[in-house]
């Protein structure tokens, strides 16, 4: 325990100036212990159909694509379409996320698909979201073995699949049903509106400064 | 760095001078405030998550001890690794000594102000590292030469024709006209900087006691590239931002985008908890983080407790008179408007600082604005005062000061010599209405005319009407 650790805390104490310790403590404890929703917009609180719709139009609203797609069948035609749309080559470096290997994406043989960490040569990176958050149109990402990171980052154009039943209304109610998933939270929890944007340079805001350029969402009616 | 803050007049008055920067200045009426005055009307919950923000980081601070005991164990069980900073000098030979043992070369950052507040760049390249800032805003004043002159937009006070020229000279080739080609520029350049580094430094918006995660907000998307690439990630910031859960910290994040740029969320919002797991592909090796106390604790006793709520979001400077007329640079040192001219005195000393609380007009728009409601003006007043009795105003002020309470201690003596100079100016002035100049007023008849008092005083006009019960 470090000499400046000590002196900051025993300056915090002091500087508070606390009567009743136990009471802090218990306080401190209860808060942690439950941790619960504070306030939440009215906004959020939508159900079925018009969640998903407030959820694409918030997304929308900052430059975020969204393709809906029926089933898993249908993600791969989704995925080509919007690459030739967009002019960008027919390769994607993709999470190894179990529904993305259902999709057999590898099947379509005009696309090159590569299970990996991207490089920097990746034009287009694809993964999966474990939430969607409708209030301001948010994708949640979150790091695990099979799914980096840094394909939401480093590639120029960002593919994420988000099934429907994964959008919450509220950030709050899409951490309350993850928190429960074993070593939750992970190393990096990505909550991602819109592609990557800048203002510094006058006049206009630039898309892309260093993270997508462009960001696609699938959205998938139903993941099996 | 060594602060100018006693400068602030001269530099205020050239900066009033300089067409350049007052176009740059107007873009922040017309683009960041009209944002956020949007932003707040389209969430009929905007005041009540203020007050919701209010209470959380009351709060907290009020239990900083136990808040900051129970993060440091939940980051450590994660596998980072926490170090306390008495002050900037002590955090900076933490990173520098971080930077040393993992024989770093080069280093990224994304935008912190802590890291200014340490002066953290300078040290770093002193001693032999190459440091490159990610945040394209704080790129560019990087690349001038200069510090940020805005929490949020560092280089608000520029030109897309002085990037232009800057960009030019240091990536070469000719100057580009467009602000698109600049963006992709500075991606390009930038890009290999990431991949060279050995090191990512980052901010810290938010830590969460709940969970041992730092929270970072960008929309460059900076902040994930910065420590997710390099092998080792520093984040540095203050021993302040720590909120009890996650559900705290989504109560201050609907309110610092909304109040910051009008956006209703940034594009990246990052909850980092601990290094690289096992098996997992990406991310950084090891991750520490230094907290920084440098007279933190000493403003938790007493009004300026209220300070230590500020998420850095930069409304109170978008909509402050003063920092719109003067810019950020004339404050003199790392924070500036008003909430820089309520901390500036607490780092640096009332005595190399005094002219900041003074330079403000007390409209109350900061306070109006500010999402965690700190009584800015309030606080500034309380610096007036320190530093009115340290006797660090200048003579004619303390003098015209000391004239003015003689006679407001004495009321009929104030309403005599109130009523006199009234009707002298009113007789003098009745022709034009105004005065275009004035014995010792040349300050103010300056820029704009005095009007010229019509009829009585208004102690006399308050004694008139209350008589017939208006």
């Amino acid at each position: 325990m470090s000499e400046a650790r000590r002196a900051i805390f025993a300056a915090i104490r002091e500087r508070l100036a606390r009567v009743d310790e136990a009471a802090a403590d218990a306080a401190v404890r209860e808060r942690l212990a439950r941790p619960r929703a504070v306030l939440v917009p009215a906004r959020a609180r939508l159900e079925g159909e018009a969640r998903i719709a407030l959820f694409c139009a918030k997304a929308q609203a900052v430059g975020t694509e969204i393709v809906r797609i029926p089933d898993l069948a249908a993600l791969r035609d989704a995925v080509s379409t919007s690459l030739r749309r967009h002019n960008l080559p027919s390769a994607l470096v993709r999470a190894a996320d179990p529904l993305l290997d259902a999709a057999a994406l590898e099947t379509e043989p005009l696309l090159e698909v590569r299970c990996d960490v991207p490089r920097e040569t990746d034009a287009v990176g694809l993964t999966v979201a474990l939430a969607g958050i409708a209030e301001t149109g948010t994708v949640l990402l979150a790091s695990a073995p099979e799914r980096p990171t840094l394909l939401a980052f480093l590639p120029e154009t960002s593919l994420v699949v988000l099934p429907t039943v994964r959008i919450a209304g509220s950030y709050e109610e899409a951490w309350a049903t993850l928190r429960g998933l074993a070593g939750w939270p992970p190393r990096s929890v990505n909550l991602i509106t819109g592609p990557s944007r800048t203002g510094d340079i006058p006049p206009a805001i630039e898309l892309g400064a260093h993270g997508p350029k462009r960001l696609i969402v699938f959205l998938l009616d139903r993941p099996s | 760095m060594e602060p100018t803050s006693l400068a602030f007049r001269e530099r205020a008055t050239r900066a009033l001078a300089d067409p350049v920067l007052s176009t740059a200045l107007a873009r922040l009426e017309t683009g960041w405030q009209a944002a956020r005055a949007r932003a707040a009307a389209d969430l009929p919950e905007f005041e009540a998550l203020r007050d919701a923000a209010v209470a959380i980081r009351d709060h907290a601070l009020a239990h900083l001890d136990f808040y900051l005991e129970a993060f440091e164990r939940r980051f450590t069980e994660r596998g980072g690794v926490v170090h306390w900073a008495r002050d900037a000098a002590e955090a900076r030979a933490i990173v520098l000594e971080l930077c040393r043992a993992a024989r770093a070369r080069t280093v990224t950052k994304s935008k912190s102000m802590v890291a200014e507040e340490i002066g953290l760049n300078a040290f770093l390249e002193a001693h032999g590292l190459r440091v490159i800032e990610t945040d394209l805003g704080e790129y560019i004043v990087q690349l001038a030469g200069e510090v940020p002159s805005h929490l949020v937009g560092p280089a608000v006070h520029m030109t897309r024709e002085r990037i232009a020229e800057l960009f030019a000279k240091a990536h070469g080739g000719p100057p580009k006209q467009d602000s698109a080609a600049l963006v992709a520029e500075a991606r390009r350049v930038l890009r290999q900087r990431y991949l060279e580094a050995d090191v990512g430094i980052t901010g810290a918006n938010f830590l969460i006691a709940e969970t041992g995660s730092i929270v970072t907000v960008t929309n460059e998307g900076n902040a994930e590239l910065t420590q997710g690439l390099p092998k080792l990630h520093i984040a540095i910031t203050g021993i302040e931002k720590v909120v009890p859960t996650v559900e705290d910290a989504f109560v201050l994040l609907r309110l610092l985008a909304r109040s910051a740029t009008g956006q209703e969320f940034s594009a990246y919002t990052t909850f980092l908890t601990g290094p690289k797991r096992p098996d997992e592909r990406d991310g950084p090796e090891a991750m520490h983080l230094v907290l920084l106390d440098n007279g933190r604790t000493r403003m938790l006793g007493g009004p300026m407790r209220a300070m230590l709520r500020c998420i850095r979001c930069g409304a109170c400077m978008n909509h402050c008179p003063v920092y719109l007329a003067a810019g950020g640079h004339a404050y003199g040192w790392v924070y500036p408007g008003p909430m820089g001219s309520v901390l500036t005195p607490h780092f640096v000393g009332i005595e190399k600082s005094w002219p900041l609380p003074n330079a403000s007009t007390f409209c109350g728009r900061c306070e109006e604005v500010c999402p965690v409601r700190i009584p800015l003006p309030g606080l500034m007043r309380l610096w007036r005062e320190e530093a009115h009795r340290r006797g660090l105003a200048p003579p004619a002020a303390r003098f015209g000061l000391a004239l003015w309470a003689f006679f407001a201690r004495r009321p009929p003596l104030y309403r005599f010599a109130t009523r006199i100079a009234v009707a002298l100016l009113g007789a003098f002035g009745r022709r034009r209405g105004r005065f275009a100049r004035l014995p010792f007023a040349r300050g103010w008849t300056e820029s704009r005319d005095f009007p010229a008092p019509e009829g009585s005083t208004f102690t006399a006009q308050w004694r008139a009407r209350r008589g017939t019960g208006r």
